[in-house]
């Protein structure tokens, strides 16, 4: 077999099912008889402004890692309408548990966007805190999250944290690939059986690395919650105002008690897996083309421009604010120091413990050993 | 003092730590209505009902995710993971997961929990629920070890562990849930880390956990009927490790042979015997031994059994070769 042969040719699984649209690929609101968005002039303008700033300041990363200044980055190109639609219908009290791809929910809660940077770095031990930010680390371990998305919510359900409308709500994002993952079943399986406040967000964006669609599922990924006997929903993932629709209804079942619901967002990973990663090797040109048909962001600013909500002054604005953040972060990544050594030590457990402080001490008395013969 | 069984003081020591605390919560399966399957839960479903004492679906990924997950919240969750065996089928977040979040997070976060697992084998259980696989976890930094041996030691270090914001994984052993002992007072403590000497003596120092504290002293028993007084430490955690006792012990006896029921290859006697080999080689009079178990999966048949695992025979035997010197 080629390696043309080997990319896919047929469509992926349910690629002929509709999914949930509230705008079109060329700008057109839409209207659906399940969800709507009620959204001013100033908040489109808003969502706009974000869209292109996490595309920016994740371009800016990628750059970074290009230049030796990052070990590693994991793109969100492409899938920023489906961050920014669900990050912006968290409410504050609401927990969020991310993969290692959710820059553009993190920014959306507020955290300081130099924290990944620090992390893939590797100068930092730790960077946003997790409980206060309600955001959790990003977990590399594929499905790991849903777990703890899933132990969360039964955590809140049993402090009586929810069924009211100031209820609080969990919101656990994964990937395509992480449907395989058995842990990521038996969370929906514990969440259905504890009506667990959780909603599941699965990003589908095609790919887990270079394995395709059709090496996870043979039906529509959002078709399996039924099987587990809660609602599952599929949704425009490159429509930044049904990702909102759909993650607000769903967040708010879920404050209300009314359980979990699987969204599964429709959008396409338009960059490599990581830095480490070669598309070129599993996917055709075609298909990445076609799906830069759907940009997130040009629709939007088609249906600024179309509804006269913006003009041209607004988006030159955007994209200038947009890259003086991008440099300054950039600047602020090259200015972070490298960790203390004995960090390493620091941090096992809660209460210190006498080995690891031990082991501190040894490795501090070889280090000043060196200084002492004159250094080196 | 009334005595109690070792299996009656699981059950108490978390229920007195439910009536202390009410963020405890228990989860696992059968540990509700059921009240364990080796009646480790007797009384809590009843007592504090379904929201502090969850009954799960047979999952073992779930019952120690979700409990992690129910930390960050707040809550101490203490999962039951029914045999130390399945802790394979939860690793991920035994091993990857929960001993990672502090550290991984600069020390913003702390998932409180404990894991507690039926442990070990004797039972004639067969290779998948028999193991003593203690040792695995002794691999994993971030996690801490306590193995109790008797009844007023489970109710202690079940106390410490459920206190502590470290992750505690307890490994509680199927071979001595029936053993009695006396019921400690209100309040009882046994702090992690901290060794106790179960028999005093000045010819040989055994090291040894949970199961193999009995077997140590059956053995120092008939060792004294030939005049050899072995001094017997149960070690009660494996994280933190109390090397202290051991080597205060060492330099009365210089003789040291630790007894574990982990398989050899890859057992914790050999971080034990390394750091004595390390930090107290000088009070040796005898090369050490370690009486473990054999590399091999656990036999079905009672006979082969209990060939497998440590027994005071070999004990009296090993001590016998090292009278020598």
């Amino acid at each position: 077999m080629t390696r043309a042969e080997s990319k896919r040719s047929a469509p992926p699984p349910g690629a002929d099912v509709d999914f949930v649209q509230l705008l079109t690929p060329d700008g057109e609101r839409v209207t659906h008889p399940d969800y709507s968005v009620d959204f001013d002039a100033d908040e489109l303008r808003g969502l706009y402004r974000d869209l292109v700033t996490v595309r920016k300041l994740d371009a800016e990363a990628t750059a970074l890692q290009r230049q030796g200044e990052l070990g590693i980055w994991a793109s969100l190109l492409g899938q920023e309408a489906a961050q920014v639609g669900s990050g912006r219908a968290l409410r504050p009290q609401d927990m969020a548990f991310p993969t290692y791809r959710e820059h553009g929910v993190l920014y959306c809660r507020g955290i300081d966007p130099i924290m990944p940077l620090g992390l893939f770095r590797g100068v930092d031990q730790g960077g946003w805190d997790p409980i206060a930010n309600k955001f959790g680390i990003y977990t590399i371990v594929i499905g790991a999250q849903t777990l703890h998305a899933t132990g969360y919510a039964m955590g809140i359900n049993k402090d009586g944290k929810v069924g009211t409308d100031e209820g609080e709500a969990v919101i656990a994002y994964f990937g395509d690939g992480a449907t395989s993952q058995g842990d990521v079943n038996e969370s929906f399986i514990f969440a259905s059986v504890y009506n667990a406040p959780v909603v599941f967000f699965c990003q589908n964006n095609q790919y887990a690395i270079s394995e395709p669609l059709q090496r996870q599922t043979r039906v529509p990924l959002y078709q399996r919650a039924s099987g587990f006997g809660f609602p599952g929903v599929r949704v425009d993932g490159n429509d930044v105002l049904a990702s909102y629709a759909v993650t607000r209804a769903a967040l708010d079942n879920a404050r209300h008690g009314q359980g979990p619901t699987l969204i599964e967002a429709y959008t396409y990973r338009m960059g490599a897996h990581t830095t480490s990663d070669d598309p070129t090797r599993y996917r055709v040109a075609s298909e990445v083309e076609e799906w830069q048909a759907k940009d997130p962001i040009a629709r939007v600013r088609k249906l600024l421009e179309r509804e006269g909500l913006a003009d041209d002054e607004f988006f030159a604005s955007v994209d200038a604010d947009a890259r003086t953040e991008a440099v300054k972060l950039r600047e602020r990544v090259l200015a972070l120091p490298d960790p203390d050594p004995t960090e390493m030590f620091a941090n096992v457990y809660p209460n210190g413990s006498h080995e690891i402080d031990a082991q501190r001490e040894q490795f501090a008395a070889y280090h000043a050993s060196f200084a002492h013969e004159g250094g080196h | 003092m009334a005595d109690m069984t070792y299996r009656e003081a699981v059950a108490e020591g978390i229920a007195r730590e439910m009536r202390l605390d009410p963020t405890v919560v228990c989860l696992g399966e059968d540990i509700g209505a059921a009240e364990g399957v080796f009646k480790t839960t007797v009384g809590l479903f009843k007592e504090f009902g379904p929201t502090r004492v969850w009954d799960t679906p047979i999952s073992e990924q779930a019952i120690v995710g979700a409990a992690m997950g129910a930390a960050m919240t707040g809550l101490r969750p203490v999962a039951e993971i029914m045999f130390s065996d399945f802790l394979a089928c939860c690793w991920d977040y035994l091993a990857n997961e929960i001993p990672k979040v502090r550290y991984m997070t600069g020390g913003q976060v702390t998932v409180p929990l404990v894991v507690r697992t039926a442990n070990g084998g004797g039972l004639g259980f067969g290779a998948q629920h028999s193991q003593a696989v203690e040792n695995w976890a002794f691999t994993v930094p971030g996690l801490k070890i306590a193995a109790p041996s008797t009844p007023a030691d489970v109710i202690g270090l079940l106390a410490a562990a459920i206190r502590s914001d470290d992750p505690v994984v307890v490994f509680e052993h199927k071979g001595l849930f029936a053993s009695r002992g006396p019921a400690p007072p209100a309040g009882h403590v046994v702090p992690l880390g901290q060794a106790s000497i179960a028999r005093q003596g000045r010819d040989v120092t055994l090291v040894a956990l949970a199961s193999t504290v009995p077997i140590a002293l059956q053995a120092a028993e008939t060792l004294a009927a030939d005049g050899i007084e072995a001094e017997v430490i149960d070690l009660r955690c494996l994280v933190p490790l109390d090397m202290r006792t051991v080597l205060e012990s060492l330099a009365r006896t210089s003789r040291l042979v630790v007894v574990e029921e982990n398989p050899y290859q890859g057992g914790w006697g050999a971080t034990v015997v390394s750091i004595v080999a390390d930090e107290g080689f000088e009070l040796l009079d005898a090369p050490i031994r370690r009486v473990a178990g054999e590399c091999v999966p656990l036999p079905f048949a009672d006979s082969l059994e209990a060939q497998v695992i440590p027994t005071a025979a070999r004990v009296i035997d090993v001590v016998g070769q090292l009278a020598a010197y």
